[in-house]
């Protein structure tokens, strides 16, 4: 084809040109606004960053300093209790579909992890409001973290599913062969031959709510001041961020900035962790 | 099977006539397995509770999505009582006088979803495409890291730069811009803020990109390579080649991508909510500000007083979950028909 480039006509070559040349700068249009947004908050959050961030609660509003380490602390809790919730039902779930589920019930199963995993993250806040705060009556950190566990659970589950899908057929025979109940098969052999997929589904789902304000407002709600009781409404990172940039103040949205540049550099952590287990193989031994 | 031995001499036989019996299922072989007796009724019951529990993990998660449906509709009745389905086609927010209608926020949700796709769909299908036909194998790697990354960033942190970097970029650059050229369309026209609808849907069109494009290569490479061969030699030249071949054949997974693009973009709320300026009003022009179903919950929820409103704006979380739920099933029908008998992915 190469070599016969000059019996192809001047309309069509101009053609592939303009189409290839539109298709690589569209790729490299999609990569301006991560640049952008990613050299704004290291910019902008820069400069509110130090020691008084991380170990002090906001000043009042006008005065200056004050940081958020209650919504630090607050965030770290409320994605550990999360992740009790949305981690055992996950990778449930995940092992059912993966190896008890293929068949009718698993089919109904997978549709109705395929339809929470597109349930808007302010419904399942609103579910969790309805769950958890309305018949508590009160605010508290644990409807925070049941919206967001649930938030977890269909990422886990069909990652789960497709990694322990990986493990070959031969493995699971040669435990069942030598006597090895179904259940210790599953659990010694067929996870942990998967167990570093299943990290990395675990780690997908944390970066996934680990920003997530939606579901947070009208659960945890937020607080100035410490908190340690999950009863209680507790300081998140996003929520903070978000009541600090709809402030009037400068000095709030320089707080703001410094927060997303705090959450931000969290998550990308968790990521690149994620990528990083990833291209070692979903499994062990076989890449 | 009588007993052990007997079942392994007959194994071995058989094994030896046909080595690799193609009629043989995995289950088949394992029913085939001598089971031995020591401690064979507590392996059962173990077995029997592991699998209880599993199959509880699963229970749960149909449970929970019976109970969403079940609060929403419940926490909604007094609103679905008292308004009927007046309550999608009135115009009216006007919580003193508790009279309430969904219409300019379903108008302000689908319009913005729109918006987004009109433009991240070619961006998205491009980089697509580049990723998977045109990019040098160095850099594949790097790029579909950051495209990846981008869907890393918090919805929060994207409202943020909205408020602060892309509304007055939009408002000093590019609005006097679309009022000059394009103003007799009627869409760019009136006060320019800088945020509203347009800004809701560029910045949405940013967040729905890299799942739109993550779908789109997948269905990409799912095309078989024969099909690309043959139009390459009947002399196609490489765009030819990725029309005719590519994208004809990845036509309803691609489809199905920017639907599944959709149900993110109607459901998003934080980056919404902060740029689009939160007004109940239904306007023809882009540049006016707006509001969506899920960010009027996300506004008002913690204010509202007394139960019609309450009701009201769970009923609005109602709309937006049945609409996302028909949105996602499309999706997922048209990415199925093309990926199908590939392995199960979970789409994160």
């Amino acid at each position: 084809m190469l070599n016969s480039s000059q019996n192809i006509s001047l309309y069509r070559r101009l053609t592939n040109g303009v189409a290839i040349g539109l298709i690589s700068l569209g790729a490299l249009i999609v990569t301006v606004p991560l640049f952008l947004i990613l050299g704004t908050v290291v910019y902008r959050g820069m400069g509110g960053l130090n020691w008084a961030f991380f170990t002090q609660i906001p000043k009042p509003i006008g005065e200056i300093g004050g940081g958020m380490a209650n919504a630090i602390i607050g965030s770290v809790m409320l994605l550990g209790l999360a992740s009790l919730v949305g981690v055992p039902l996950g990778v449930g779930a995940g092992i059912f579909l993966a190896e008890y589920g293929r068949n009718k019930w698993g089919n109904i199963v997978r549709f109705t992890c395929d339809v929470l995993n597109g349930v808007p993250s302010i419904v399942i806040g609103l579910t969790a409001y309805a769950l958890v705060v309305v018949v508590q009556k009160h605010f508290s950190l644990l409807a925070g973290a049941v919206a967001l566990g649930i938030m977890m659970i269909p990422t886990i589950s069909r990652t789960t599913e497709e990694v322990l899908l990986l493990v070959p057929q031969s493995i699971r025979e040669a435990a069942l062969g030598l006597g090895i109940p179904r259940w210790r098969t599953i659990l010694s052999v067929v996870l942990r031959t998967a167990s570093s997929g299943i990290v990395t589904s675990i780690m997908l789902a944390f970066a996934r709510i680990a920003g997530e304000t939606a579901p947070l407002i009208f659960t945890t709600l937020g607080n100035s001041y410490w908190n340690i009781n999950l009863n209680q409404p507790t300081a998140a990172l996003p929520l903070q961020i978000y009541t600090y940039a709809l402030m009037p103040y400068d000095q709030a949205h320089q707080q703001a900035w410094t927060g997303a540049l705090v959450l931000i550099s969290m998550i990308m952590l968790t990521v690149i962790l994620f990528r990083f287990i990833a291209s070692r193989g979903a499994i062990k031994g076989n890449n | 099977m009588p007993t052990a031995p007997e079942h392994r001499s007959s194994r071995s036989t058989e094994s030896l006539e046909e080595p690799d019996n193609p009629t043989l299922t995995s289950a088949d072989k394992l029913k085939m397995v001598p089971k031995s007796r020591v401690g064979s009724q507590e392996k059962v019951v173990a077995d029997r509770v592991f699998r209880g529990l599993v199959i509880l993990c699963a229970l749960a998660v149909m449970t929970i999505v019976g109970l969403i449906a079940f609060e929403l509709v419940s926490q909604s009745r007094i609103s679905i009582t008292k308004f009927g389905f007046k309550f999608l086609a009135k115009q009216i927010w006007d919580p003193v006088a508790e009279d309430f209608g969904a219409l300019p926020f379903i108008y302000g949700t689908i319009v913005s979803s729109l918006v987004a796709l009109c433009i991240a769909v070619p961006l998205a299908v491009g980089t697509a495409l580049f990723l998977t036909e045109l990019c040098p194998k160095q850099l594949r790697g790097i790029l579909s890291l950051l495209v990846e990354l981008l869907s890393a960033i918090p919805s929060v942190i994207y409202g943020l730069w909205g408020i602060f970097v892309l509304s007055p970029f939009l408002r000093i650059y590019v609005q006097p811009f679309l009022a000059k050229y394009f103003g007799w369309t009627g869409l760019f026209s009136g006060p320019k803020y800088g945020w509203g609808m347009l800004a809701a849907g560029v910045i949405l069109a940013i967040m729905i990109l890299p799942i739109i494009a993550a779908i789109t290569r997948e269905v990409i490479t799912a095309v078989p390579r024969v099909q690309r061969e043959a139009a390459l030699a009947l002399g196609a030249t490489k765009w030819e080649m990725l029309r005719i071949a590519v994208l004809r054949n990845a036509r309803p997974g691609i489809f199905g991508a920017v639907i599944l693009g959709l149900g993110r973009a109607l459901g998003e709320t934080m980056a919404v909510t902060m740029v689009i300026g939160n007004r109940p009003e239904i306007a023809r022009s882009l540049f006016a500000p707006g509001h969506t179903l899920a960010s009027v919950i996300a506004n008002e929820f913690t204010e509202a007083v007394g139960s019609v409103y309450l009701s009201a704006l769970v009923e609005m979380a109602l709309i937006l979950f049945v609409l996302t739920l028909i949105v996602n099933a499309l999706a997922g029908l048209l990415v199925w028909s093309i990926t199908r008998g590939m392995p199960a992915r979970a789409i994160a």
